[in-house]
């Protein structure tokens, strides 16, 4: 009903909370109870402090390059707190919010941008594939494991991620086209943060919006607030149902904003007027939701302040944990390139530990 | 009765087998299912199997290879087709960025137990982009193996162990041989080793390595050079990736003497590292200089062309004289 409602060809966006926080959809209001709301806060505030951190210690030069979120965290947690824990997650790789709903442990996550693959490696029960570099060669993926469902008979569906930039790429077509074909149960959330590094949306493609290019796979597809957690999450719920009852899959366009840098080795100043980023700051989704919850007295300035608190503490901690100490073991370089090494992989892993341990004398 | 196949029979036959004993086995492609496959190799699997596991699909081989991954993440073992090695390209990307990675880059975590088949090499006057060797392409990226069968008998074998690795295999198919021979095939599944080269004929004066239709042209180059009491022991290497390097190494310590033949550009083809390898391990053994014998630099000719870029083995015959003479 709700993609009957908003055709992307009407180029209409699904919001139920406005800037200010206040609800201008209310038969719209999600189905979360109060516990649910402060967590969902929660993580956002979690993700804007990992962020913050990271991009302080990147500057203290105690982290490697980084790929902040700021500004989209309402497109990520209201889109993944849409899927279950039996639920797979497709990341590209800016989804911080999502892969903390999905649950992946923080210590994880710096551990990846620290730069050692143990990062990747989840715990279990934690169904989310590795972040693909390659732009939207991760949705191939979602499809396959979508497709992969299909055939077992199984009922989970499969969350994935893209940019608006991916959009452009050949790999989301064939993607989004094997999904439909085969109608794998894959929810595609574009994250339109408007730029591609210092390429703006406007480049990437001639349509009024991301969103209607589902119509010609033949799947619904919507254009949504994406720094409304509550249209997001809308959406994204429905868009789940559909998967679960074998209806196939959905594209969501988060339209949303980067607030800072592609990645610590950006300079948007280069390709963007601050007076943009002023504006999209009125739109921050975190204080757009903020202004929710106070205004339904769920929280107040005091618990901010203690959460935040908390919260850094257990972001500083973490890092701490994994500063210094992260080096990559020589045998793991080699140990995962197979199930089993190859004698040509012997030979150099022999090689080079001699030359260390000859060093060493 | 004997069970006398060919090679696109025996890699059926393989398929066969291994869907009946493993439900998790999937086999798609650009029309693998009604048809069978442009070559018939997957003949009848969709008939016998269903539409769920044996199916058509868009033309898009990235798809194809990209959707494997997250089947084989998913828990089945797919087995892929690109329709020809030559337009494996679209599916680079997938391949090199995410095949050949995942196991690394999740250590561990998760592991890719699927197989891409492709028809690769020319001499069958076809089309542009129909007749390419890329096996080189795909031997150098860490995380992959590459392996070409050049007989019925070793095409089934070799797939088995293929279809059972809990690693990415490019199972390449010389289809100039595909209906060239029968041979006797067991019935029943058998695995031949991955990484594994075989010595076809034991020999004194020479070592030839070789792998997929070419080894047939080497063994009718050994009947012209026989004659001339030259002895060639001749190598299969089977698995280009990883390489069976003692296979050869010592071979060459008791011949002196080696000639790599295939049918890929020679420069920075996998003759090259054979050659590289022979130098490191085996230099004092050397009499003669490690030759290669190969495809041009060049773009693989149209089929009025073709006979001039295969090496023949009239050229082979001359080749391993030349060595030998050296």
């Amino acid at each position: 009903m709700l993609f009957d409602e908003y055709n992307p060809l009407d180029n209409k966006m699904y919001k139920v909370l406005d800037h200010n926080g206040k609800l201008v959809k209310e038969s719209d209001y999600p189905d979360l109870s109060d516990d649910e709301l402060l967590y969902l806060f929660k993580t956002m505030l979690y993700e804007r402090t990992i962020d913050e951190k990271a991009l302080s210690y990147q500057r203290q030069g105690r982290m490697l390059t980084y790929a902040p979120n700021i500004g989209q965290e309402a497109a990520q947690i209201g889109s993944a707190y849409a899927i279950k824990k039996d639920d797979w997650l497709v990341p590209a790789f800016r989804e911080l919010g999502a892969w903390l709903i999905k649950g992946v442990p923080l210590k994880n996550i710096y551990l990846y941008w620290y730069g050692n693959e143990w990062g990747s490696h989840f715990p279990d029960g934690v169904k989310m594939l590795p972040v693909s570099v390659p732009i939207a060669s991760q949705l191939q993926h979602a499809t396959g494991i979508g497709m992969a469902n299909n055939i077992k008979g199984e009922k989970n569906v499969v969350m994935t991620y893209v940019g608006d930039g991916g959009t452009s790429h050949g790999d989301f077509h064939e993607a989004l086209n094997f999904a439909s074909v085969f109608n794998a149960p894959v929810i595609f959330i574009i994250q339109n943060n408007q730029y591609a590094i210092s390429t703006p949306r406007k480049v990437q493609t001639k349509s009024k919006n991301l969103a209607m290019k589902s119509i010609a796979y033949g799947m619904p597809g919507i254009l949504v607030d994406g720094n409304d957690l509550f249209a997001m999450y809308n959406a994204s719920k429905a868009a789940v149902e559909r998967a679960r009852n074998g209806e196939g899959p959905t594209l969501i366009e988060a339209y949303t904003y980067r607030l800072g840098a592609h990645t610590t080795s950006d300079d948007p100043t280069k390709y963007r007027e601050d007076k943009e980023v002023e504006e999209w700051k009125k739109k921050d989704p975190i204080l757009r939701f903020e202004l929710f919850l106070k205004s339904k007295g769920l929280i107040d300035d005091e618990w901010i302040e203690k959460t935040k608190a908390e919260l850094e503490k257990d972001v500083t901690t973490t890092f701490e944990e994994i500063e210094g100490k992260s080096d990559t073991e020589i045998d793991d370089i080699f140990k995962f390139t197979y199930e089993k090494m190859t004698p040509q992989l012997e030979e150099q892993l022999f090689e080079y530990k001699a030359f260390l341990e000859g060093g060493k004398k | 009765m004997p069970n006398t196949l060919n090679m696109v029979q025996a890699i059926n036959q393989a398929l066969m087998e291994e869907m009946e004993i493993d439900e998790t086995i999937v086999v798609y492609g650009e029309d693998v299912g009604v048809e069978g496959g442009v070559f018939r190799v997957t003949q009848d699997l969709q008939k016998k199997f269903g539409e769920k596991r044996v199916f058509d699909t868009p033309l898009a081989e990235s798809a194809i290879v990209g959707s494997a991954v997250g089947m084989a993440v998913n828990g089945l073992r797919p087995i892929v087709e690109m329709q020809f090695s030559g337009f494996s390209y679209p599916a680079f990307n997938q391949i090199i960025s995410h095949v050949a990675r995942m196991r690394n880059r999740s250590r561990g975590k998760y592991y890719l137990p699927m197989v891409i088949r492709a028809p690769y090499g020319g001499g069958i006057r076809a089309l542009e982009h129909h007749s390419e060797s890329t096996e080189a392409l795909y031997a150098h990226i860490p995380g992959l193996k590459v392996v070409i069968p050049s007989t019925p008998y070793d095409a089934k074998g070799l797939l088995i162990s293929a279809i059972r690795d809990n690693d990415p295999v490019l199972f390449w198919e010389p289809k100039r041989i595909y209906r060239a021979f029968k041979q006797e095939v067991p019935e029943g599944p058998y695995e031949i080793p991955i990484g594994k080269a075989k010595i076809i004929e034991s020999g004194e004066d020479i070592t030839v390595v070789s792998w997929g239709a070419m080894v047939r042209d080497v063994q009718k180059a050994m009947d012209i050079v026989k004659k001339k009491d030259i002895s060639v022991e001749l190598i299969d290497l089977r698995t280009i990736a990883p390489m069976d390097r003692e296979s050869f190494v010592e071979s060459v310590k008791k011949t002196g003497r080696i000639l790599v033949v295939h049918e890929a550009p020679k420069t920075l083809g996998v003759g090259a590292e054979i050659i590289s390898i022979v130098n490191e391990k085996a230099f004092l053994y050397l009499e003669a200089p490690p030759t290669r014998l190969t495809g041009f630099d060049t773009t693989f000719p149209l089929p009025r062309g073709e006979q001039h870029y295969i090496p023949t083995p009239e050229r082979i015959a001359k080749t391993i004289e030349d060595v030998v003479r050296y």
